[in-house]
């Protein structure tokens, strides 16, 4: 895995049932592992964003998925990017047993340290929220293990926003619209 | 956009069939079954209008809609039922979306208030069926029926053409809605024809202006996008020799003064080896694939390649290009014409004709005009059936060695001729696909050459002969082993013969069962006479030649080898 890099995914898509079986059929193909996965209605309306991680050999290898995801149908427009070219960020929330808080005692200093958002405290739970990379959210993670113990722990996908200014995808469509009127080929 | 209008409210069932006849269907191939019962009894109305073929397994239903749609220009329909009949398509679709073949596959399917519940002959339709089509879709509301059907029909032509399922709820097809019909042009997430950029094509054009060397491969995309005038332009004017694909063979008349022949594994020598001398490649419409590249590390490298494709994911999928072109390649092919000089490379083509001759030599004179007896070729018996039909009929086959040869030794001179199964190799192909391709042309005389491997695997579609009386060749090149199998074991694996010897049924008897004339050939002297017999037959014949059993195809470019590194024999390499 070392000499991989890891590419970020975007995919803008019609709101269809069974696009995602369509992306991963794709990745499967060639073996390829989601890292992270990430769905969600885009700024247009009726369209949906995938942000897909994955670690791949080369760039070619992204390239070529990149295209065959773009070449579906339902599928408006798909491109890669590696970390460079990104704004990222994962989330990650932290369940703790509250009488092992408090056991522990200096909870400030790692509030402070990892920035940590207290979301939720009860007599028996409390629960951190942490945003950040990978590293991050991982390092917090082995931190509280040792220290305190979780009882529950999830992160979610990559979020990711390009840091050039690329072409905007109401853009793309609007181009696309006035010429892609396509009289039929037979 | 045109506008069907009708106020009139009708069923699911109805709407669907009116959206067949208002996208030109008048052919169709099926099989009928509990979830798709409505719609064929909607069809029973419009007998008069849609022809529906009933063959006798779904996969030979999705095969002759391949045959018919690839002679024909027309999108291939074919109508099922849930569950097994839909499964039953898989293979077909698979071929088709290999072989960009439009289909538009309408499947039945469970009433939606049992969808994902295992119903009865309930199975999960659109995600078995996503990775091997273009576009698959299921509907639930009856009113979803003519757009989906307007829909599909669009992406399964437009762009690079392919297969789509529509999967229909029971209940869409009894529901009733009100019939209105549009045509669909534009779908925002679709951009099936990429404009072509001018200065990629003037690029080409320097490029090509200042080749000495030049090499064109024609693909399938040649004839998919009508470009097949617009090549022969191109070709002429710079004076190009170029070779075809598999699925590119009848885009140009076989004896076209600059064809040299045929690429890949069993593609003629001078292309292959002269792949590797060109100093421009030029790929139009074709999709490098690995039967046609062998190994990629030594394929090509000292030539400038430009690739004109329609398929952007095409580009530098398997060999990186200097140039693309992308767009329709009748569109590009006429710009870039406009662009290069007269030319003509005539001591470059002779460094085809020098291999043609140690390939005659070698190998086609032995296989066509075996001089010593022995039993009868392959190569002569299509041979002589290509000329008997004076290079005017349609070739279909199936896979095996007597594809290869049918697709090297049938001569072609009209476009939309060749019908085999490329990408994917399905045996029992043929004779499906035969039937279809004599629905989508009716005036053409239709040869299906099959081996008696592959035509078992699909014989029951003798009973759709039985049924329509159609009007199908079949030649029969009985070799009595899955030849192209037993050739590899004979190369590869010490000639141990693994499970490839066959034994075979009475296959004149089995065509007769079904009321198909047939005649058994085992001497050379027969022959014409034999095949003449078949070709003024009224309706289908069955043309049994029991050839050599250990035939062997040549030349070869053994899989993974280089295109340069070809066999002419066993152990011998030109
Ligand atoms: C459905 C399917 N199964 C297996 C194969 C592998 N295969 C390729 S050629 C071949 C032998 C074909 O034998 P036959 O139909 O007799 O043709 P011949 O090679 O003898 O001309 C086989 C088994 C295939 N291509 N398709
Ligand atoms: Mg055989």
């Amino acid at each position: 895995m070392s000499n991989k890099t890891l590419y970020t995914i975007t995919i803008f898509s019609e709101n269809a049932v069974g696009v995602l079986n369509q992306i991963t059929t794709i990745f499967t193909r060639r073996q390829l592992n989601i890292e992270t996965l990430s769905v969600s209605p885009s700024a247009l309306e009726g369209i949906h964003k995938f942000t897909i991680t994955t670690f791949a050999e080369d760039e070619s290898v992204a390239k070529k998925i990149v295209r065959q995801i773009d070449k579906r149908v339902d599928i408006l427009k798909a491109f890669y990017n590696t970390d460079d070219d990104l704004v990222y960020q994962e989330l990650a929330l932290y369940k703790l047993s509250t009488e092992k808080v408090m056991e522990h005692g200096s909870v400030e200093y790692l509030i402070r340290k990892y920035n940590i958002r207290v979301l939720e405290v009860t007599e028996d739970n409390i629960v951190f929220l942490k945003a950040g990379h990978y590293e991050e959210t991982q390092g917090l993670f082995e931190e509280l293990a040792e220290k305190i113990g979780v009882l529950q722990f999830v992160r979610s996908g990559r979020i990711a926003i390009t840091k050039s200014k690329i072409e905007r995808l109401s853009d793309i469509l609007a181009e696309r619209e006035a010429l892609g009127h396509c009289e039929q080929q037979l | 956009m045109k506008e069907e209008q009708s106020n009139s409210i009708v069923s699911g069932s109805e709407a669907l069939i009116r959206s067949l006849v208002a996208e030109g269907v008048d052919t169709m191939f099926g099989y009928p079954g509990g979830a798709i019962m409505p719609v064929f009894d909607a069809l029973y109305d419009h007998r008069d209008k849609v022809k529906h073929v009933l063959v006798r397994h779904e996969q030979a239903a999705v095969h002759a809609a391949q045959g018919y749609a690839r002679v024909s220009q027309k999108v291939g329909v074919a109508l099922v039922t849930s569950g097994p009949g839909a499964t039953n398509t898989i293979t077909g679709l698979t071929d088709a979306m290999m072989d960009s073949t439009p289909l538009v596959v309408i499947s039945g399917q469970v009433a939606s208030s049992l969808l994902g519940s295992d119903a009865f002959q309930e199975a999960d339709v659109i995600g078995i069926t996503q990775p091997v089509t273009k576009w698959a879709y299921q509907v639930r509301r009856v009113e979803d029926i003519p757009w989906a059907i307007s829909r599909a029909f669009y992406i399964a032509r437009s762009g690079r053409p392919g297969p789509v399922v529509i999967d229909i709820a029971k209940d869409a097809q009894v529901n009733k809605c009100e019939f209105k019909y549009e045509k669909t042009t534009f779908l925002r997430s679709y951009y099936p024809v990429p404009h072509p950029d001018k200065e990629k094509i003037a690029e080409a054009a320097k490029i090509i202006n200042e080749a000495k060397r030049p090499f064109a491969l024609v693909g399938q995309g040649v004839v998919l996008g009508k470009a097949e005038t617009e090549l022969k332009l191109f070709l002429e004017k710079s004076g190009i020799p170029f070779a075809s694909t598999l699925l590119g063979l009848s885009a140009m008349n076989s004896d076209h003064p600059l064809n040299t022949g045929m690429l890949g594994m069993h593609g003629n020598i001078g292309p292959n080896i002269n792949t590797n001398s060109c100093d421009v490649l030029i790929a139009i419409g074709m999709r490098f694939d690995d039967r046609v590249t062998g190994n990629l590390n030594s394929y090509a490298k000292q030539a400038k390649i430009i690739h004109f494709d329609i398929d952007p994911g095409e580009i530098d999928k398997n060999v990186k290009t200097t140039v693309k072109v992308l767009g329709n390649a009748k569109t590009t092919l006429s710009m870039i014409t406009e662009l290069i000089n007269s030319n003509n490379h005539n001591d470059w083509l002779n460094k085809f004709r020098e291999y043609d001759k140690i390939e005659y030599d070698k190998v086609i004179k032995q296989e066509l005009f075996p001089e010593n007896g022995g039993q009868i070729k392959m190569g002569e018996v299509v041979h002589k059936v290509t000329e008997a039909t004076g290079n005017k009929a349609i070739c279909v086959n199936d896979v095996g060695q007597h594809q290869m040869i049918s697709s090297r030794y049938f001569k072609f001179t009209q476009s939309r001729s060749l019908v085999t199964s490329g990408g994917l190799g399905t045996m029992g192909f043929g004779l499906p696909a035969a039937i279809g391709a004599k629905y989508g042309a009716p005036d053409r005389t239709v040869c299906v050459f099959v081996g008696d491997g592959g035509l078992q695997m699909t014989m029951h579609e003798f009973g759709t002969i039985l049924e329509t009386g159609v009007d199908v060749k079949i030649i029969l090149l009985n070799n009595n082993y899955l030849g192209m199998v037993r050739q590899w074991q004979e190369l590869f694996f010490e000639e141990r013969y693994s499970e490839t010897h066959l034994k075979n049924p009475d296959f004149i008897k089995v065509a007769d069962a079904y009321n198909i004339a047939g005649r058994i050939v085992t001497e050379r002297a027969e022959l014409d006479d034999a095949i003449q017999e078949m070709l003024n037959h009224k309706g289908s014949f069955l043309l049994e030649v029991v050839v050599e059993t250990k035939g062997m195809v040549y030349p070869m470019v053994p899989a993974g080898g280089s295109v340069t590194d070809v066999m002419v024999g066993k152990g011998e390499k030109v």
